[in-house]
């Protein structure tokens, strides 16, 4: 296949980017998205350029780095997978592909492609900890009853891989789809529950301390959710942020 | 709870509440104008009643001012907060891939349903004032049948509150479902409260629309 990529480039965090054009020739269609930037890579730097950077790690949609916005939406056009999960015969010879990064305030960028998302990390580490006992007398999990529905739904939140298609996607860069997993899978569970009031309060804080957009209720970040996330999520959110501030 | 209003959540759950207040409003403005295809006397005497009532008057009124204005003003301040969210935008973005139109564009309904707000106060709420307070003309229970069809006797008057009346359902379509995620409604009714706020989003301002088309055709 051939392809007409425009990729945006951007030096570092201060310089203005801007997007560049480049031509690629000879794509397998059994490629993955991320084996073609490999080989966009190796002729830009065959021709003594500054290869594109951009975030990956596992490659198998479990870590959650990959964090392209291709043609228009996180991860590009199939539902369901994150960017090294996107293959090429998604596409046709002669196509033109728009590359660019996850775009928020609260995900300043790096260099080309790659985003900092450190603010998920400061959002999670203020829900602070869980109070289990690990260090001695510890209960066998299995000991403590959960119902089955609620075990589920703390799991399926927990699936969530912190990627931030779910800011790129919305039209407010909002993180509540983000924060709502992350909230849900320990409120949803009974070792959770002591510091929920707290973990919720401090959560939303922190999301709107980096600066992150307010949830119009689109529904857009569910739908390119890589792992699904559902908007429920978000209501149930909103019921603990309530309940947490009768409670103080 | 002081601070509950200052947090995103906080800021939609009053968008919400005030979203809410707005559409009791409306069904009840409806309900009453309705009666104007069936009753001139009807219409004339509930009319009276919302305009001389003083609890309507200098209670329920300047709260339906204020919950106006609270929806606007705060409508405006998170609009300018999400656009501030992302400072660069993408040269490609497609938003029809995973959400609807209206719900990414309310602030443009809203918009046109203000522009329709200044037009409609002009056109009722102004000389209503005046004939009350300004002028203090006698009461007169059977004149606003005789002001409404007046009012609608203009072809670019009926076309700009049915344009008006479009973007009033475009904006309630995704409004009224919207504020029930705000306000954190079990999801298992989710879907049939998208059902309902559909409905309710075409009906409302369909009745609208052909109440004032009615009395442009009837008294033609």
């Amino acid at each position: 296949m051939k392809l007409y990529l425009k990729i945006w480039r951007q030096k570092n965090s201060q310089s203005k980017g801007k997007i560049v054009d480049y031509e690629i020739d000879d794509i397998s269609p059994d490629m993955s998205f991320l084996e073609m930037m490999d080989v966009l890579n190796e002729k830009i730097i065959d021709e003594d350029g500054d290869p594109v950077a951009f975030d990956h790690d596992c490659r198998e949609g479990i870590c959650g780095s990959c964090s392209m916005f291709i043609n228009g939406e996180p991860h590009g056009p199939d539902k369901l997978i994150t960017t090294c999960q996107l293959h090429m015969r998604r596409f046709k010879d002669g196509d033109t592909i728009y590359i660019e990064p996850f775009r928020a305030k609260a995900f300043p960028i790096i260099k080309d492609l790659v985003v900092d998302r450190t603010a998920f990390d400061r959002i999670q580490q203020s829900g602070g900890f869980i109070s289990i006992n690990t260090s001695g007398n510890t209960l066998d999990a299995n000991t403590i009853p959960i119902e089955k529905e609620n075990a589920d739904k703390a799991f399926d939140a927990a699936t969530c891989i912190g990627c931030g298609a779910c800011v790129a996607s919305c039209k407010n860069s909002s993180a509540m789809l983000f924060v709502s997993a992350k909230v849900s899978q320990f409120s949803l569970l009974p070792q959770g529950k002591v510091e929920a009031t707290d973990r919720v309060l401090n959560m939303v804080n922190q999301m709107d301390e980096e600066g992150f957009g307010n949830c119009t209720n689109t529904g857009a970040c569910h739908v390119e959710c890589p792992k699904g996330i559902s908007l429920d999520y978000i209501a149930k959110l909103n019921r603990e942020y309530v309940k947490a501030n009768l409670k103080k | 709870m002081k601070n509950i209003f200052k947090s995103s959540i906080g800021r939609k759950i009053a968008m919400a509440l005030s979203g809410i207040f707005l559409i009791v409003f409306l069904t009840q403005h409806f309900l009453i104008n309705i009666t104007s295809v069936f009753s001139e006397d009807i219409f004339n005497m509930l009319s009276h009643f919302m305009g001389n009532n003083p609890l309507v008057q200098f209670v329920l009124q300047p709260v339906l001012i204020a919950g106006v204005l609270f929806h606007f003003v705060m409508g405006f301040i998170l609009e300018w907060q999400n656009r501030k969210a992302r400072p660069v935008t993408y040269a490609m973005y497609k938003g029809s891939k995973n959400s609807m139109f209206v719900s990414r564009n309310m602030i443009i309904s809203g918009i046109v349903i203000l522009s329709f707000l200044v037009l409609h106060f002009y056109d009722f709420w102004v000389p209503e004032m005046d004939y009350k307070y300004i002028q203090s003309l006698p009461e007169d229970p059977n004149r606003y049948y005789e002001e409404l069809i007046h009012k609608f006797e203009n072809p670019v008057r009926v076309g700009l509150y049915c344009l008006s009346f479009i973007f009033l359902a475009l904006h309630l379509v995704h409004g009224l479902s919207s504020s029930t995620q705000s306000l954190g409604t079990n999801n298992k009714y989710a879907t049939t409260i998208e059902k309902i706020s559909f409905a309710f989003g075409i009906a409302i301002p369909l009745g609208f629309c052909f109440i004032a088309l009615y009395h442009f055709f009837i008294h033609f």
